[in-house]
């Protein structure tokens, strides 16, 4: 039995790039359980706060505690970028690469890639170069690529952004069937729509900092700050 | 004029005939280029993926100094191998002066910066793509490498190439090192020097173009072997 690797505790978090604080100093306690999405305004460092709790942007102070191991914790978990990254290589081998970096057979390897990527509709296009696929193909391969380790946590910075509703709800589809598999979802998202079909709690972020953080049916149903409300009404928020 | 039509008719039965002293030299030109192209990338590949993936002090020093040894006068380099390989030298014991070995030597220490310069240029704009992938997958400081190297192998393709062109049409180095000795050291290039002071316009021009022909023929050899211009490839 592995360690249980929630709560993740932040403690005045911070991530500074030259000088300038983009995200922080944050507190925060996240539990095992369900799907959190991130929102808020461009700028507002939903990104970087998902790659800080991630472990990929370097803290400039404060401290971030996973309740199991660190090293543990980075095998447990996976990221999918806004803008997905395609190795110059064919799918298959895309889908595989996590497997392979943690040493499981090659045959093996790609066995299971291409079993994901039946399931993400490229079960056809197995041998083609990653960088020909459309935007739509590209985030399923990003999606397929994360969970082919079958992650406990899954940070994804706006999956969906500038793809259409077919392949959007594709995405969702997935997303739904790992939550319900137990993996723990942080996403970000200016889809107020999606927002509300997968969260089951929102972190409200601007200027950096966590502005509103509960339930989401509470969020939805009536924000505590005036930010989050006009920020839900679709106003612009500074 | 008229040497220039001799020479290419020089060139011509030359080639005909496959004159044998011709086969010879053509084939240490490419052994010893060959050979100083392999150990030329085993070193500078491995150390451009690094210089692309690693962050220590030295790293921007480094890749100047590779970026100024891209115009090491091969003549100098030949000149301070030899003094490393005579006799007195310290490395005298060993007896390699004026042999094809002396000679790869010398051309491995003049393409090696020219290989990894271009090489660290085009696996940086890759570093850079890959950056936020590798690390969020947790991959280790060798497996990037790997990653790189092989995502990366058509640019490394160019890179060797550049490498090979300039290490086949070399003289000043292999010249000094080697001694243009006939049936031990003598290459295409030096035979052409030789020719040349001979006055042998004609035959220095008819190894001139084998040498070109040569050169055109080993790259378009090395890009169809590797796909490079098939569609979709990477």
């Amino acid at each position: 039995m592995t360690q249980q690797m929630f709560p993740l505790v932040a403690k005045q978090a911070l991530v500074r790039r030259r000088g300038k604080v983009l995200v922080g100093p944050i507190d925060l306690t996240l539990a095992g359980q369900g799907t959190s999405i991130v929102v808020g305004p461009n700028g507002a460092g939903k990104t970087t706060l998902l790659k800080m709790l991630h472990g990929i942007a370097r803290m400039g102070g404060g401290s971030l505690d996973w309740a199991c191991p660190m090293e543990q914790a980075q095998q447990r978990q996976a990221f999918v970028f806004q803008t997905p990254i395609m190795m110059r290589r064919p799918v298959v081998e895309n889908i595989a690469y996590p497997l392979q970096l943690i040493g499981v057979p090659r045959k093996e390897a790609r066995m299971r890639a291409a079993q994901w990527a039946e399931r993400i509709n490229l079960g056809d296009a197995l041998d083609r170069q990653a960088m020909l696929l459309s935007g739509g193909e590209r985030q399923k391969l990003a999606l397929a690529r994360a969970l082919i380790r079958e992650p406990d946590v899954l940070f994804l910075d706006e999956p969906c952004a500038s793809l259409d509703g077919r392949a959007t709800r594709e995405i969702e589809d997935i997303l739904q069937e790992v939550a319900a598999a137990g993996t723990r979802l942080i996403m970000s998202t200016h889809n107020m729509g999606q927002a509300q079909r997968l969260a089951d709690e929102v972190l409200f972020v601007l200027h950096g900092r966590i502005h509103e953080f509960g339930p989401a049916k509470a969020f939805f149903a009536g924000p505590k700050t005036p930010q989050a409300s006009a920020f839900l009404r679709g106003d612009i928020v500074e | 004029m008229a040497d220039l039509w001799d020479g290419i008719a020089q060139a011509f039965w030359l080639l005909v005939t496959l004159d044998r002293d011709l086969v010879e030299i053509t084939l240490r030109s490419l052994r010893v280029t060959l050979t100083a192209l392999a150990i030329a990338s085993m070193i500078a590949l491995p150390l451009a993926a690094l210089l692309a993936v690693r962050r220590f002090r030295l790293r921007r020093v480094t890749i100047a100094v590779l970026n100024a040894l891209m115009g090491l006068p091969p003549v100098v380099v030949g000149l301070l191998v030899y003094v490393l390989l005579s006799r007195a030298g310290p490395l005298g014991v060993l007896g390699l002066l004026f042999t094809p070995t002396a000679m790869i030597i010398a051309q491995v220490v003049i393409i090696v910066p020219l290989v990894a310069s271009i090489a660290h240029q085009s696996l940086r704009e890759l570093w850079s793509d890959y950056h936020d992938l590798l690390i969020s997958m947790n991959a280790s400081q060798v497996q990037r490498i790997k990653a790189l190297l092989w995502d990366g192998r058509r640019a490394l393709l160019t890179a060797a190439l550049a490498g090979f062109g300039r290490a086949i049409g070399e003289v000043g180095a292999i010249m000094v090192v080697g001694g243009n000795i006939d049936h031990a050291t003598r290459v295409l290039t030096t035979a052409i020097a030789l020719e040349t002071g001979k006055g042998e316009f004609a035959m220095a021009l008819g190894l001139g173009f084998v040498l070109i022909a040569m050169a055109v023929a080993v790259n378009l050899a090395i890009h169809w072997l590797g796909h490079t211009e098939s569609e979709g490839r990477w």
